[in-house]
């Protein structure tokens, strides 16, 4: 089954690693996705630019568009995985993996229910 | 997280500065007790944290342990009596924590913060001593580090700060909360001083730069900062993308020996990608406010540069247009100077030109005035008054890499004129 990891952190805590803690940290978690791309087990992985770049539609009628993430909260949604785990305990032990990795703040575990591939070719900014 | 690794509590401490010495600073209403509150409160996370972990809310939990430890002081100053321990006075709070973390999530936290930042930039402040306070006291940079910043001597710099404090001080705080046209003063007064901070950073020369790149970068996590608690302000989101997309050239703006490169003569790939795309997205979300302001239009510019994957793609017809705009919100003979550079690329140098020759009187000491000038000139092949105008931009220039580039114009001058014929026209 696929599950989607999902990163939450305090974004203020993040935005203020050094740019060396920073390439440390993705070092570190890079290690664990090779490991998973190895095992073809690792679907697309994103890491967001800060809520300050966010933008909200609120679905009301009419919609709504307004600056920022969707929700305040003390932890920001940073970033995702899809993983591709045998069960819940596998999925786990993949979030414990990362957050060994880069501790601090929470993974939310979510089982993926449908799931287009896509097929963009546009690359995200390196 | 272990215990022998404490890099996470240097990065907690610094992001919840800003927010704890606000409000530490909301109790005591001065701002030398409200910081060396929160020293004392960061002394006790560096014995507490590694044992405890993080707390939930270091914000809140070095809040309540910095005003306890400064109630504390002033009542044993009072009795002169002995105080419980330590560890005692922070044992237990786990509720306190939660309960002045949830008052925090209300608007307290927005202008705590905002209240914090405009103090530094207080108008009786010279700007120097305006970035050197906000350095001090919102990042929480070391006297050390700011004075090597600015390459000068710590004690120099030591008294810079303790002047700044002793104004501030004698200005009095506003704590009154700011109303609707208040706060957006306050607002202004705060991107202003960003922008300055961003710019010693960004002026550097090329022996310094790297010594003065954390300024830049101390700029942009203010802005973030600033942006994350005011998160519909178009000008703060234009503030934000410039430094942002100026930032990103920052690897490509010097050569190996620390000259100056100029924008079309860096070396792109060089560019930061991803800061490109953050300042791009803050713009394009600027804009649909409809509300322009200064800060949005040279972000807008700088984006065109950004956007521009060679030098010869460069929309120069929009950048001649944006100048246009910037002249009318923020009329200024440096951003005339800058719009001549647009027009001398889409209707040439002699256009240019034309347009610079009213500003002489005003920009007479300006360094970049000679070197756009004597640039237009050379492009005209007017090769004889080209170098009087460099050999007063040299003259007047700021920093080595600045006199190094135009050295390198009056070269290139000297060998066409050994030539049989200068280079005419552009």
């Amino acid at each position: 089954m696929l599950y989607a990891i999902l990163c939450y952190h305090d974004e203020d805590f993040v935005g203020s690693w050094t740019k060396e803690q920073d390439e440390a940290v993705m070092k570190k978690l890079a290690v664990v996705q090779e490991k998973l791309a190895h095992q073809g087990r690792l679907g697309p992985v994103a890491r967001l630019l800060p809520t300050t770049a966010a933008t909200t539609l609120r679905k009301d009628d009419p919609p709504m568009v307004l600056d920022g993430p969707y929700a305040e909260t003390k932890e920001q949604l940073l970033g995702f995985y899809l993983v591709d785990c045998a069960n819940l305990d596998e999925a786990v032990d993949v979030a414990r993996d990362l957050g060994a990795a880069n501790p601090g703040g929470a993974y939310e575990i979510r089982p993926v229910g449908t799931f287009f591939p896509g097929k963009t070719s546009v690359k995200a900014p390196a | 997280m272990t215990t022998t690794d404490t890099a996470w509590i240097d990065a907690a401490l610094t992001s919840a500065r800003p927010q704890a010495v606000g409000a530490l600073l909301r109790y005591f209403r001065n701002l030398d007790t409200a910081e060396e509150a929160y020293q004392n409160a960061c002394l006790r996370a560096l014995k507490s944290w590694p044992q405890n972990g993080p707390p939930r809310d270091a914000a809140a939990w070095l809040i309540m342990v910095g005003r306890n430890v400064a109630i504390d002081e002033v009542r044993r100053n009072r009795r002169q009596a002995p105080l419980p321990e330590d560890d005692q006075a922070i044992s237990d709070l786990g509720d306190a924590e939660q309960e002045i973390a949830e008052r925090l999530d209300g608007s307290h936290y927005r202008d705590d913060i905002l209240r914090l930042l405009f103090i530094c930039c207080h108008p009786d402040l010279p700007a120097t001593q305006q970035i050197a306070l906000a350095l001090r006291i919102v990042s929480g940079l070391t006297v050390k580090q700011i004075a090597r910043a600015f390459l000068v001597s710590d004690a120099a710099m030591e008294q810079r700060v303790t002047r700044a404090k002793a104004r501030v001080a004698e200005a009095g705080v506003p704590f009154e909360a700011p109303g609707a046209v208040e706060r957006s003063q306050r607002l202004a007064a705060v991107a202003a001083m960003i922008y300055l901070i961003f710019n010693e950073g960004y002026s550097a020369s090329g022996d310094t730069a790297e010594i003065r790149k954390p300024l830049s970068e101390e700029a942009i996590r203010l802005a973030r900062l600033l942006l994350r608690l005011f998160q519909s302000e178009p000008e703060i989101m234009g503030l934000t993308a410039l430094l942002l997309l100026q930032h990103a050239r920052a690897e490509a703006r010097f050569d190996a020996g620390g000259a100056l490169i100029l924008l079309e003569d860096q070396d792109r790939s060089r560019w930061n990608r991803k800061l490109i795309a953050e300042g791009l997205a803050l713009i394009d979300k600027a804009m649909r406010h409809r509300r322009s302001g200064p800060y949005q239009i040279q972000a807008a510019i700088s984006a065109l540069h950004a956007r521009a994957e060679k030098p010869e793609d460069t929309d120069w017809k929009q950048i001649d247009l944006l100048y246009g705009a910037l002249e009318l919100v923020q009329p200024s003979p440096v951003v005339t100077l800058n719009r001549a550079v647009a027009v001398s690329k889409v209707r040439g140098a002699e256009a240019a030109l034309e347009m610079i020759e009213p500003l002489a009187p005003r920009l007479s000491n300006y360094f970049h005035f000679f070197g756009v000038r004597g640039a237009f000139l050379m492009q005209l092949g007017r090769n004889d008054e080209a170098r009087i105008a460099f050999d007063r931009a040299i003259a007047l220039a700021n920093t080595s890499a600045e006199a190094a580039h135009i050295r390198m114009h009056l070269d290139r001058l000297m060998r066409d004129s050994q030539t049989p014929r200068g280079k005419a026209g552009k």
